[in-house]
This record gives C-alpha cells, structure tokens and sequence, in this order.
C-alpha cells in the first residue's frame, strides 16, 4: 500500500454532506491518490493520437492545443449526429435521484459529483449551453455553463473515476446509461490529448502485439509451455495445447493476464485440463492473444481497432467459431459493440459444441461464446468427471463482473458450474450480485497504483459484502470471471477482510476434473493439499505457491 | 519527466521511478534504486531474483509469469514479497530495470 493510502478506520469515516459551494462553482482538487496518471507521449504517438506531449493532471498548464476549446465542441456536435443514445441521455434526465446512491464511487467516497445523475450533468451542462436554445439563451438559469479549463480539468477527474460499470443504469427509470456518457466524455478528451496511461499503454501494446502486456510470439509460447509442463507436473497428464493451428475447430482467446500474472494462471491450468478432458479441436493465438479490450475505455474507434483483431486472426485461421475466456469488458465489446463495427462476422459459423451438439444461437452473429456457456452446457449433458471434494477446502462466494453480468446476462452459468464443482457455495446478499453486482472499483482502466485511495473506495461496498459472507458462513474464497478482477480484488480484500483469496471459475473446474491417466493428487492447482491429503498429514493448509 | 538522483547518478524515470529507459540498466542501478523500495541492502536472494528477470527481459522483452519466477528461482510469492516488499512486478522489475507491467495485472 502506498504511503498516502488513509488507514481503514480513516477511510471509511465517509462524509456525505456537500460542499457549501454549489457545484458550478467548486472546482475540483487534484488530490495524490485518487487519479492517475497522465498517457504516455510515447503511446499516442503509436496510436495516432492527437497531441503527445509531457503532463501530469496535477500539473496547472496543461499544455491544450490553443483551439482545444473548438475542438472539443466540435467533436461533441459529431457525436451528438452519430449516436442517438448519447443525444438522448443528453435530453431526458428528470433528476428523480434513483441513480444517487447507487454508484460504488459515491458509496466510497460521499462526493456528490460521484452521483450519477450530476456526473451526467457535468457534460449535459455544456451541451445545453452551445447545442439547446434555452442554455444559448438563459446560461446559468437553465442549468448551462461554458466549456472552461476547470470544466475539462473536471471531466477527467469524474470520467476517470467511473468505472462505466453500469450498476446505476439497472435503477434508472429511462434507463440513461451513464457508461455511454463516461465514454463520450472520455472520447471527447482524448481529442485534445487528455487521457490516462493504464488506459492507453495497454491499447498500444495490444495494436502492436496482440496483447496489452505487450508479450510477442516467443513468450507467448514460453508461457504456454510452462503452463503445459506445470499441468504435467501436478496431474501427470501431458495436455496439448496448439498455438496458431490452422484449421482447428474452434479459436480460444483469453485475456493476457491469464498467461502472466496469479491467482490468473491457475484459471488458465483450468481451461486446459477442460480442453484436453473433452477432446476439444482448438488453437490459441499469439497474435489474438488479448480477450480484454482497453480502447473500450478511450473511444469507439479504438475499441473497433483492437477488437477486429481477434476476427482477422480467426478468419486466418479457417476456425469455425470463438470461445472466449473469463474476461470480463471483451464481453461487454463482442455483445454489445462488435456487431456493428466489424461484424457480422459471416466468415465463421454459428457457435455448436462439438462434444454435445449445442448450438449458440444467441451468438449467431457475433460466433463467439463465453466459456462459462460452454461448460455449464458440458455439465449439463454430464460430459465431465468431476470430483467436488477436491475443492471442499474452498468456501466460495461468486462476484458478478459488470459486464458479463450487466452487458450479456450471463447470471445462472457460473453458479450452476460453481455448485457442481464446488461442495460450499454462499452467496452474497442480493442487492449486491447478479444484475445489481457492485464493481470491482477498478475497471474501465482505473486499476493503478496512484489511483489507489479511489480503488479502494470504490471497492468498499464489494468488499463490505465479501465481509459479510465471511463472517457469516466462513467463506475463503471470492471467484470471478474477469482478469481486472482477479488483479484488482486481492489489494481490496487484503485492506478490507484479510484472509479471502480470489479465483477464477475454471480454477474449480480444474481442480474438480478427473482426467484419463491421472496420478493420484495431493494439492489443488495453486498446491493447496488437498482436505484428506492434509487431514492425512496433519499438514496445514497453505498454498505451496503462496 | 521526473528524475530520481541517488548515490551522485541521475536517472530519468517515470511517475512510478521505473527506469526510463530499460537499456541503460547495470547493476549500479538496482543498487540504487533498492532504497527507494526499501531494502537496506540486495543480499544474493535479492540478485538471483534481480538477474532472472533482468535475463528473461533481454530474451523476451517482457517480464515472466509470475509463477514461472518463483518456480525458476525457488521462492515462493511470499518470500518474493519479503525480499521486495511491493511485489514483484512493482518492486523486483524496479530493481532490474524492466518497465511496469500494464493491463490486467
């Protein structure tokens, strides 16, 4: 934890009351802790964007075009003409207050431009004062304000303190969707040069090597292959996995955190005992090697540059179809965006499991299907052998990833994997899971170390809640389907309920998967022992990777 | 750019002190940036660390996994974490001169 990061008995002394100033007229305070970081030179120039230069938010200057101004509303004009829903969101806010309180960020942090609804009325402002005939000619009166410094300088800090996750939207009345909004906003910055690196740096990497850690082909495989000879090692089961193979049937894309970082990896040693317990002609790819796409949190344009990757590379392939792994805004991407980009992807074929004949027709258009679908249909036809009590020392909770979530539906899969192959299950209250699930704090780019004060805050209403399962019914482990969450909720939970892990699903899946030729196994995939291998030796319950 | 000076040497890094520019790496370096993560002195367990990353950067471009880092170099995530207390993609690839892992991680 960094040294400017409050204690926890500081942190959660949260005051809701509002500034005295009204909000017109209370700028904002570039405080170290809670924003990040500015975007590299070196990235936009790699991407084409417009001015690169050396700046820091903190900074007083800067360092605008001179015309940023024009610029600006110009480019807002273009987007009010192209998408009706921004125009729309602009026009119907009836200010109920359903929203208020519903955001993670105003939970955590009591700051009322965190609300929703006034977040949305940050931009709204300027649009009724250069685009509706009251703000031209009433200003303030009708709730219009000009476009200033202070006021741009106030959009980064609140449009990079959403994490577009989309919970407020569920409660909205109009259904106003307030990421479309964050996405606008942050469109319409980054026309001047005003973004943020955790953003950027991962969209350049990915541009130039299929990934936003930047691995080329030569790691990508070295991973691959420690991954294969580690499955080997605990299960005595050599599973093959075919990088770029032409012709297989299906394509598996991943996010690339599942081949770098923990507890991601164990997800990944997941997914490949599955592969190789089915039979499942597959490849994996080192030029798609990326699931997640962070243009998703620049603009649309960069969202469709790096999600047309992953279709260039299957349609190279000659694949039939897409199965994508447990990512959580690729999915927000492919359900709700691609079709439109780059789609319809017609060179492909509608999504059908080989092993039991399902066809994905919800996936018609897009031909990729997620992999809790495609394993919770397996389990379904009982096609898997699986053992639950090899997780029995596992006490699991699910967190719904906004996206999968919110964005696909994707509600019942997971829980009905996760109570097959896990013996303990309990879930969090219900205003806190499935459509309602409360954010990681750290999506949609924000999961940096300088940002770290906002993380927390913004987790605090996910981790009160793992707090309450824990105490309650005991519960270890919190699983999730998202590779921001697997980084982001381990710092949350160790600074709000120490001693709950996180993982993914198809770490469970592995571990439960009774494969042809096994050797007996005494640990888990991230080498836990295993209840009765413990209980066996007395041994204590610690990881051996831990 | 901000510039982090130790020990009479200058060096450019960015907003989190990683090095700039990953080339100029030697082990004066890690050296010097040890305190700024807080470790008083870089015993033979911090070096074999420190070097693994430093070769695996020279051949990959990237850092490894982080499981694959303490399988090759026999520590445990734990022990990485007491021999540098920020982890080790913020803390050992500091030291080794490698840039900041970004995305999902």
């Amino acid at each position: 934890m960094a040294e400017t990061t409050p204690k926890l008995d500081e942190l959660v002394q949260i005051d809701y009351r509002p500034p005295e100033t009204p909000w017109m007229d209370t700028p904002v305070e570039f405080r170290r802790g809670t924003f990040c970081y500015s975007a590299a030179a070196k990235n936009l120039e790699y991407l084409g964007f417009p001015n690169p230069r050396d700046w820091q938010p903190s900074d007083e200057d800067w360092k605008l075009p001179e015309n940023w101004r024009e610029i600006i509303l110009k480019a807002m004009e273009d987007r009010l003409k192209k998408f009706r829903s921004f125009r729309l969101f602009m026009d119907i806010c009836v200010r109920c207050g359903a929203c208020a309180d519903k955001c993670h960020f105003y939970i955590g942090s009591g700051d009322p431009k965190n609300m929703p609804v006034l977040r949305a009325e940050l931009i709204r402002s300027v649009y009724r004062r250069y685009f509706t005939r009251a703000g031209k000619m009433f200003g303030r009166l009708a709730g219009a304000r000009d476009l200033t410094i202070d006021v741009l300088k106030e959009w980064f800090y609140y449009f990079y303190q959403c994490t577009e996750c989309r919970r407020c939207s569920v409660f909205c009345p109009y259904g106003i969707d307030q990421a479309e909004i964050t996405m606008i906003g942050r469109e319409l910055l980054n026309e001047v040069g005003v973004n943020i690196n955790w953003a950027v740096e991962p969209a350049a990497n990915c541009f130039r090597t299929g990934n936003h850690l930047g691995v080329q082909p030569h790691g990508f495989k070295d991973s691959i292959d420690f991954a294969v000879d580690e499955l080997e090692e605990i299960t005595g089961v050599r599973v093959e996995v075919p990088i770029m193979k032409k012709g297989a049937e299906v394509l598996f894309i991943m996010p690339s955190a599942d081949y770098f970082a923990s507890p991601h990896y164990y997800t990944l040693l997941g997914y490949f005992l599955l592969f190789h317990h089915i039979g499942l002609d597959f490849t994996v790819s080192a030029y798609a090697s990326e699931g997640g796409n962070f243009g998703l949190f620049i603009s649309h344009e960069m969202m469709k540059r790096l999600n047309d990757k992953m279709y260039r590379e299957a349609k190279r392939l000659g694949v039939k179809w897409i199965l994508g792994g447990e990512c959580g805004h690729m999915w927000r991407v492919v359900h709700q965006y691609m079709d439109t980009m780059n789609g319809p992807a017609d060179f492909l074929e509608v999504p059908k499991s080989p092993i039991t004949g399902t066809v994905f027709d919800h996936a018609r258009s897009t031909k990729m299907v997620h992999i809790c679908e495609f394993t919770a249909d397996l389990i379904r036809h009982g096609k898997l052998k699986l053992d639950p009590s090899r997780n029995d020392h596992w006490n699991v909770t699910f967190h719904d990833s906004c996206n999968p979530s919110r964005a696909m539906g994707l509600l019942e899969e997971p829980r009905y994997i996760l109570k097959t192959v896990c013996n303990h299950f309990h879930e969090m209250p219900e205003n806190t899971i499935r459509e309602q699930t409360f954010c990681c704090g750290s999506g949609a780019g924000l999961g940096t170390d300088e940002n770290l004060e906002m993380r927390l805050r913004g987790g605090f209403p996910r981790a009160n809640a793992v707090k309450y399962v824990h105490e309650k019914h005991g519960v270890n482990v919190l699983s999730c389907i998202c590779a921001i969450d697997k980084a982001t909720l381990p710092p949350l939970l160790e600074y709000f309920v120490p001693g709950v892990e996180v993982a993914g699903i198809h770490e469970f899946v592995g571990n439960a998967l009774v494969m042809e030729g096994e050797r007996e196994r005494d640990t888990d995939l991230r080498g836990t022992p295993l209840v009765k291998a413990a209980q066996a030796e007395g041994d204590k319950e610690e990881p051996a990777h831990a | 750019m901000p510039i982090f000076e130790v020990n009479g040497r200058k060096y450019e890094v960015d907003e989190d002190g990683f090095l700039q520019d990953p080339s100029i790496w030697n082990e004066d370096v890690a050296k010097d940036f040890a305190k700024s993560e807080g470790i008083d002195e870089l015993t033979d367990e911090h070096w074999k660390v420190i070097h693994y990353l430093r070769n695996y950067y020279l051949q990959y471009g990237i850092a490894p996994m982080i499981r694959k880092l303490c399988k090759e170099t026999g520590f445990k995530l734990n022990k990485i974490y007491e021999l540098f207390p920020s982890g080790p993609a913020k803390g050992a690839c500091k030291l080794a001169g490698l840039p900041k892992p970004t995305g999902c991680v």
